[in-house]
């Protein structure tokens, strides 16, 4: 099963974090593991977005980590942004009223736009 | 047609697969929508999920079985996944808060089975032999899932592995 994770700095310092693949029990601990050590990692807040755009399948194992991981960095002061994510991946992100805590933004512009100021 | 099933370890990198051959199944009836397809994936995957993890759990070595019917006229496919790993009670499982709720992101767990609930348009689980038997039944469309399906004329109980 492919799954992959691309890693990207904004001139800000903003991470954008794009995922491809399937998002489900046997790939979520990779993307987990990639937002525990973005938290860990900088000194300061910080500051993701997770371009959702590859990934074609989102299960309650990757809505658990993306949880996680908001949880995590809205504790240091920084946030998770959530940007364009297929129909099949937001429904589930609707249907268990996630979306209502975690956003999905319709571009990046929308998302970086959405992350506290750095 | 009859009854088609698969049998995979109880090992995350198997979901994958078995997503595909039972969304596969259902897109054999033509009808049978695309966003319907996609929730019968999401609701599979989280049954085979639940059994994989109870399996680790247990430390049980044995195989998932999953049962797929596609009724005659095409209106909904059936899925059964079993499990061996001990049974569990759904009744047990901790409700996560509204997320109205600060505390609503502690909880990255529990989200399985209020989406099978939600998108499969059937939730039925129930102890089974030695595991736990998850039967999720999805319509091919809203508008099949609304017609009534005790109709007079000799029709089968709804959702039957028969």
């Amino acid at each position: 099963m492919m799954f992959e994770l691309q890693e990207s700095t904004t001139d800000d310092g903003t991470t954008v974090l794009a995922v491809v693949g399937e998002l489900d029990v046997g790939s979520a601990p990779r993307l987990r593991q990639e937002l525990v050590r973005l938290a860990a990692d900088e000194g300061r807040a910080p500051r993701v977005v997770l371009d959702l755009a590859g990934v074609d399948f989102l299960d309650s194992t990757g809505l658990g980590v993306l949880l996680g991981g908001a949880k995590r960095f809205r504790a240091q002061g920084g946030d998770l942004a959530l940007a364009r994510a297929e129909p099949q991946v937001r429904k589930v992100l609707e249907v268990t009223r996630v979306i209502e805590i975690l956003p999905v933004h319709d571009d990046l512009g929308a998302a970086l736009a959405a992350l506290p100021r750095a | 047609m009859s009854d088609v099933e698969l049998e995979i370890p109880a090992r995350p990198e198997y979901l994958s697969l078995a997503r595909q051959a039972v969304a596969a199944i259902a897109a054999v009836e033509p009808r049978f929508r695309v966003e319907r397809i996609d929730d019968l994936r999401v609701a599979v995957s989280e049954a085979i999920t639940n059994a994989v993890e109870a399996h680790a759990a247990v430390g049980e070595s044995a195989r998932i079985r999953i049962r797929c019917h596609l009724d005659v006229d095409g209106d909904r496919i059936t899925v059964e996944v079993v499990d061996q790993a001990g049974g569990f009670d759904p009744e047990t499982v901790p409700v996560v808060p509204e997320v109205e709720d600060p505390s609503r992101l502690e909880h990255e767990h529990g989200l399985g089975i209020p989406i099978m609930r939600e998108l499969a348009d059937e939730t039925d689980i129930s102890p089974h032999g030695r595991g736990t038997a998850v039967r999720l039944v999805v319509y091919r469309s809203p508008t099949v899932a609304a017609r009534p399906t005790s109709a007079p004329d000799g029709a089968r109980p709804p959702g039957g592995l028969s």
